[in-house]
């Protein structure tokens, strides 16, 4: 029996860091190269740790030539769908999502930066589902190396993503470790406070 | 069209099995291997022929083999790295990531079923004793005339009385929230949603999300076949009362503990739709003991708690894509009945079961790996299933309840794993293509 996993990484010497989980404590995580302090494997590979700016990634990867203003149009383009459909996103429970095209020397390269509250190894086939349903990742076609069999090919797609994937070296939180449920619930639970305080004068 | 006369029919239906026995084999030799599967090729019915003998027959036997076991056939290599990834490991492979962990992990499993040389599964299912017994025999005959196949271990299945339902040692009926497939001609129960493209289950057909891809080569040998990841679950039914007593005064609120766990009462009836007291009547009726759902109904978990098994195995209309979540159960109870108010004897007794489906990454280890061990499932925190999450004592359970919640910590391990394996399942036509790849060269 074979022991290999998809992409054999070595465990980093560092030791994992005591966490306590406190959102009225500003935080700051280093990060090991590897992404992770203690390889733990997910589904489809290691699963990187939550930090005080809780889950996310940073894939980078290179743009087919001429493909920039393609590129670009779906900035327009998912605006409207999120416009009609401003729930249409829940199932990845997002916080941000920041899409950034920058240049080296003659390439442009394609930045997706996505930070959300589930490690990305967990509801990865929801993502990809919800990716097909919106039309999100028919953007990564453009990109060098992207597997064009994705839509029937979920594990092609996800190495693809984990390829390119460049885990960060430090992350902060200013309220570290809070979900975006968190933070709505607490928004639901002040803006019914200040129509209570309203009903009352 | 559904290639019913080619599907073993385990797949497709079920059988009415009151005792019953796996073994578990190893190949020592190619041509040993190839003999057996010719030797037993008789035997395994299809789903189409069960459907009219399932009346006079007595037994029922299914095979399915491991991706060790594919390969101690004789399937070449080329065909071999066909298969996906996590067949290929194993479920031992992948032990951190499903939660065998602890006492749950596989250096403590037992039969064997560990061992790179686990290379086949016989499934028998008999309607009596002695049909159990003279079918033991015929295979333990079968195995003795072919020197290159060995057992390594064997389980044997009883249901738990009473019989007329079915239901596990702590006393859950059971069976009752099963898919239905498109062209088995089954009507789904009210409830259960609409019957699915077969492709969720069985290898060769249009999924939920379009035509077959990635099957597995050559076509002979996929279509038709399936995957099944095999769980030996070890019930410990004597802590599980003694869980209740501690949390219960009196037989009314361990019920009502026991069903906040589940989700349903033990007699089947659903939380959601009888919250307060038991309604076995409702727990009986098919046609309304799967019909409700969440996110209108109970989305705080008032009814049926967030954490509870039911909810977490099937979130219904509180997760996305369940229809590629999708999973068909089968399965059998073994070791003795824990008499009610006899203390914890010490013999095992448990759930030997089978998950069913067409990607075993997608739908068996994600309930796993997300439904049933992610602490953070419903933001709940600190909590994993109560009844098969992996459970060290440090985690707790929350029973949402007006004015204040009711929360138990330190959560014991009511359950221990203690087997498991991948299994592919091929159709008749592979089986028969399997027993002849000796010929074919």
């Amino acid at each position: 029996m074979t022991n290999t996993m998809i992409h054999p990484p070595t465990p980093p010497d560092t030791v994992t860091p005591e966490i306590v989980e406190d959102w009225s404590k500003p935080a700051a995580m280093a990060i090991p190269k590897e992404g992770f302090f203690k390889l733990e494997q997910g589904r489809y590979g290691p699963i990187y740790p939550k930090t005080p700016a809780n889950h996310g990634f940073t894939i980078i990867a290179k743009i087919k030539p001429g493909t920039e203003q393609t590129i670009r149009e779906y900035g327009t383009k998912i605006e409207n769908t999120i416009k009609g459909l401003p729930d249409g996103l829940a199932v990845l429970q997002l916080h941000y999502l920041r899409w950034v095209l920058f240049d080296i020397g003659q390439d442009t390269y394609f930045m997706y930066q996505g930070i959300f509250d589930t490690d990305f190894d967990k509801y990865t086939e929801d993502a990809v589902a919800l990716f097909t349903k919106y039309g999100i990742n028919t953007v990564f076609e453009n990109l060098e190396g992207f597997p064009m069999d994705w839509k029937t090919n979920t594990p092609a797609f996800l190495k693809f993503v984990r390829d390119h994937q460049r885990p960060s070296f430090l992350e902060y939180g200013e309220y570290p470790y809070v979900s975006a449920e968190e933070i709505k619930k607490a928004l639901r639970l002040k803006a019914a406070f200040s129509n209570m305080l309203d009903q009352m004068q | 069209m559904l290639e019913l006369d080619d599907i073993q029919h385990i797949l497709v239906t079920r059988t009415p099995a009151l005792t019953g026995r796996y073994e578990f084999l190893t190949f020592r030799d190619t041509a040993g291997a190839q003999a057996w599967v010719a030797g037993i090729l008789e035997k395994i019915r299809s789903a189409s022929s069960v459907r009219t003998t399932v009346e006079s027959d007595n037994r029922w036997v299914n095979v399915a083999f491991t991706w060790e076991g594919l390969r101690a056939l004789g399937v070449d290599e080329v065909s071999l790295a066909t298969f996906p990834e996590e067949f290929k490991q194993g479920m031992v492979a992948r032990a951190e990531m499903l939660g065998d962990t602890g006492p749950n992990h596989p250096s403590c499993w037992v039969g064997d079923l560990a061992s790179p040389h686990l290379h086949a599964i016989v499934i028998l299912f008999a309607r009596t004793a002695a049909e159990h017994t003279r079918c033991v025999t015929a295979h333990e005959e079968l195995v003795a005339k072919i020197p290159g196949v060995e057992r390594l271990s064997f389980l044997d299945l009883e249901a738990t009385p009473p019989f007329d339902y079915a239901h596990d040692h702590f006393g859950y009926r059971d069976r009752l929230s099963q898919p239905v497939m498109k062209g088995t001609g089954e009507e789904p129960t009210p409830g259960s949603g609409a019957a699915l493209e077969p492709g969720e289950f069985i290898l060769g057909y249009p999924d939920e999300n379009g035509p077959p891809a990635q099957q597995p080569q050559p076509e002979v040998l996929s279509r038709n076949g399936s995957y099944m990841a095999y769980r030996r679950m070890e019930e410990h039914v004597g802590k599980f009362r003694d869980f209740l007593r501690e949390h219960g005064k009196n037989a009314e609120e361990q019920e009502f503990i026991a069903a906040k766990l589940m989700g349903r009462w033990r007699s089947g009836a659903p939380l959601v739709l009888a919250p307060e007291k038991d309604d076995p009547a409702l727990g009986a009726d098919a046609q309304r003991n799967n019909d409700f759902n969440y996110k209108k109904v109970d989305p705080l978990g008032y009814a049926v708690p967030l954490g509870s098994h039911c909810r977490r195995m099937n979130p219904r209309d509180t997760a996305a894509n369940m229809n590629r979540r999708r999973m068909i159960r089968r399965g059998a109870t073994y070791g003795p009945p824990l008499e009610e108010g006899a203390p914890e004897d010490g013999v095992e007794r448990g759930i030997a079961a089978f998950v069913i489906c067409a990607s075993l990454i997608r739908q068996f280890e994600f309930a796993q790996n997300v439904w049933i061990n992610d602490k953070n499932f419903h933001e709940l925190g600190n909590e994993r299933d109560p009844f098969i999450g992996l459970q060290d004592g440090t985690l707790e359970y929350k029973i949402p309840k007006r004015p204040i919640r009711k929360r138990i910590t330190g959560l014991p391990a009511f359950t221990t794993v203690r087997g498991g394996a991948y299994f592919f399942l091929p159709g008749l036509k592979a089986l028969r293509y399997l027993a002849g790849l000796g010929n074919a060269r």
